[in-house]
């Protein structure tokens, strides 16, 4: 095992399944001898050649509408959106086809396709290169949407998804592609989708979050020594691991949720709403939400302003112990 | 300075069969008259489908129903160029195409009436299912073309839509991927004239929509859409062409949508009757019946039988779609993911509850027109 980023774990999961399956095709603006603007395919057209790691024009529904024919046929197409900001003229493609196509057809056909695109702030880039339109896609039926929120985790999650009979959105969390090395395993490796990850037991509260704040969320920990915090990253954010959330929160009867897009109809509110379904009744205080402001991501100089912090997800803690009965 | 002309470009036409039934016997495609029998018996059958289905949506056993009077020509000429093999991506209009390629009427008169189960295409026969967006079908057609190169198959793909499509960015994105790629795709463009109210000299400024594949370096022509054999000879012409890995086609069928857009539509509200008569006698089957009687390969009484045996299937058909089992309301959740989430199986829960459906109950009460209304319903 060696230390690895996430570019680096992503890069090894595309070559070890495109290697067991002649199937996996990639296309996207530069991903062939460019390697990606950010090298995740770096490497992968020359061991595979052109006609599988495709250059395309620059035609973001046109790469997701090609991949989709393609999977007709059987083909494991993945595509690169080079930015998150510029996925919207392929949403078409998204909403209105690859998700909808097994049930247009009755399960005739299916278009498995994964769309790979990087997501977020705090890269302090130009506008569109900051923002996180996850929602977009969760709200879709027909389509599954994974965010990894380690290399450990990117590769594993990969792999399940360059494996999966359904359309897949992969987020790759700009912020941590390169900010994270964990010890990642040579071999291929699979963690299932739709599946949470308890990554510390805790019984005062629960605190969700996934993808960049992860990272934020454990920092905070190291703060919140006083209280026994339980994180939870939720690694796939369509469909929803409800269960894991529910039976953490009947444990804590508090609920911390980090969500770095806007605040209003977010997966926070959701997960909000699941609570309120299923243990409303064993919640001590209201549950907290850091989140993303209803604004436009503010360019580099006031970014962080708008970004979800350790000092934010500590207050929030703190507020929500304080407000539950019995909290100090 | 210097100032030359760098680049030029021609734009041909073809007709090989007028609106008389003359016939420009030089080029027409060598096709047998048993082939051309057929053709005549799919014209026909096309056009039995579409009165019946009007007729059937006035009587509320059909949902919303786009008609295509007039255009029989672009859809019977086109299919009957392709292999098995070829994967086809319709638009809303190609009823014609779905009956050549072996999709039954009744299941395409079941998907009008609003039953999913009409798109699902029996296994082997490579169509897609009806596509209702404008043109974002377009750039799937060159994915699976793409495909076949990396699969090192001789198939090709063929794609139908209208002239509104050729303003939608899909069709430009998918005509510049089909020409860097050298896709094996042929693009069928049924210029009827009409994108609802838009009439095709307000879409484009485009002299011809043929024109267009110039500027992505793909060939492009434009044929009498009304015309079986020109429509027959671009289309095999573009898939030999194809076949033979030199890439794309562009074929633009000038013709005539002689109905309304769909059932929900009046044109008569945005266009002159006289421009519907002056196309209703450039009728494409009834030059094709002119030929085919001059050159005796069929004759009144021939006539008489192919258009009574249309009828015929056509109303077997309407039979056999109305009397299938209907649909359960829980379906909605069955085919949406591979394998039903924990959330889609709680949902699908919920609408039994709601719906009263249980195990080893009677389905009498339901049927497809109030799916999803109360009454005993049996899940299979």
């Amino acid at each position: 095992m060696t230390l690895k980023n996430m570019v680096e774990a992503l890069n090894e999961a595309l070559r070890l399944e495109m290697k067991r399956d002649k199937n996996i095709l990639i296309i996207g603006e530069d991903v062939g001898e460019d390697g990606g603007v950010f090298r995740v395919t770096d490497g992968l057209a020359k061991e595979f050649g052109n006609s599988r790691v495709i250059d395309s024009p620059l035609a973001e529904s046109g790469i997701v509408g090609s991949a989709i024919g393609m999977s007709l046929l059987g083909l494991k197409p993945v595509c690169e959106i080079q930015f998150e900001g510029f996925i919207f003229p392929a949403i078409d493609q998204l909403v209105n086809h690859a998700s909808r196509m097994r049930n247009r057809s009755r399960g005739r056909f299916t278009t498995p396709i994964l769309v790979r695109c990087p997501i977020g702030g705090g890269i302090k880039a130009l506008e569109h290169h900051s923002d996180s339109p996850e929602t977009y896609f969760v709200h879709t039926p027909g389509l599954k949407v994974v965010m990894p929120s380690g290399p450990y985790d990117a590769k594993g999650l990969m792999i399940s998804a360059l494996r999966e009979k359904d359309p897949v959105i992969f987020f790759e969390p700009k912020k941590i592609y390169r900010a994270i090395k964990e010890e990642v395993p040579e071999e291929a490796y699979a963690i299932p989708l739709g599946k949470a990850n308890v990554i510390k037991e805790g019984k005062d509260v629960t605190l969700i979050a996934y993808g960049a704040w992860i990272k934020t969320a454990k920092e905070a920990l190291d703060v919140l020594k006083d209280v026994s915090v339980e994180l939870i990253d939720l690694r796939t954010l369509s469909p929803l691991d409800t269960e894991t959330i529910i039976n953490s929160v009947r444990k804590t009867g508090k609920c911390v949720i980090v969500q770095e897009a806007p605040k209003t109809l977010g997966l926070a509110s959701e997960i909000i709403a699941r609570i309120n379904d299923k243990a409303l009744y064993s919640l001590e205080a209201p549950v907290e939400r850091v989140c993303g402001f209803d604004t436009i991501v503010p360019l580099r100089l006031h970014e962080d302003y708008y970004l979800p912090s350790v000092s934010k997800i500590v207050s929030a803690v703190e507020r929500v112990m304080k407000n539950a009965k019995g909290g100090s | 300075m210097m100032e030359k002309t760098i680049a030029k470009f021609d734009v041909l036409y073809l007709q090989i069969l007028d609106e008389n039934g003359d016939c420009d016997e030089k080029n027409k495609p060598k096709i047998t008259d048993e082939v051309l029998k057929e053709m005549y018996r799919f014209l026909i059958l096309t056009r039995a489908f579409d009165d019946k289905a009007l007729k059937l949506q006035r009587q509320g056993r059909l949902g919303t129903y786009a008609p295509m009077r007039g255009q029989e020509a672009g859809q019977i000429g086109s299919a009957f160029a392709l292999s098995k093999d070829d994967w086809v991506f319709p638009a809303f209009r190609e009823n014609g195409v779905y009956m050549i390629k072996g999709v039954s009427a009744d299941m395409l008169f079941r998907y009008w009436a609003g039953d999913e189960r009409g798109m699902q295409i029996p296994k082997g026969i490579n169509i897609l299912p009806v596509s209702i967006t404008v043109g974002g079908h377009l750039p799937h057609a060159v994915g699976t073309a793409m495909g076949f190169n990396y699969l090192k198959q001789k198939n090709v793909s063929v794609v139908y839509f209208g002239d509104g499509a050729t303003s939608e960015g899909d069709f430009h994105e998918a005509l510049n991927f089909a020409g860097v790629f050298k896709a094996p795709c042929v693009f069928i463009c049924q210029n009827n004239q009409w994108a609802i109210s838009l009439p095709v000299r307000e879409q484009t400024a485009s002299q011809t929509i043929a024109q267009k594949a110039i500027a992505y370096g793909i060939p492009g022509i434009q044929v009498d859409g009304n015309d079986v054999f020109a429509v027959y000879k671009a289309t095999m012409d573009a898939v030999t062409r194809a076949r033979k890995g030199l890439g794309a086609t562009l074929i633009e069928c000038l013709t005539y949508r002689l109905a309304d857009h769909t059932t929900s539509d009046d044109a008569k509200k945005y266009r002159p009757e006289e421009e519907v008569r002056s196309w209703e006698n450039k009728d494409p089957i009834l030059r094709f019946e002119k030929y085919l009687t001059q050159k005796k390969i069929i004759n009144p009484v021939i006539i008489g039988q192919v258009k009574a045996e249309a009828e015929q299937q056509i109303e077997k058909a309407v039979k056999i779609a109305e009397s299938v089992k209907p649909q359960l309301p829980t379906e909605m959740f069955d085919y949406l993911y591979s394998d039903m989430t924990d959330e889609m199986k709680e949902q699908r829960e919920q609408s039994k509850r709601e719906n009263n459906i249980s195990k080893g109950a009677s389905v009498s009460e339901h049927s497809a027109k109030n799916a999803g209304v109360v009454g005993e319903l049996e899940e299979v």
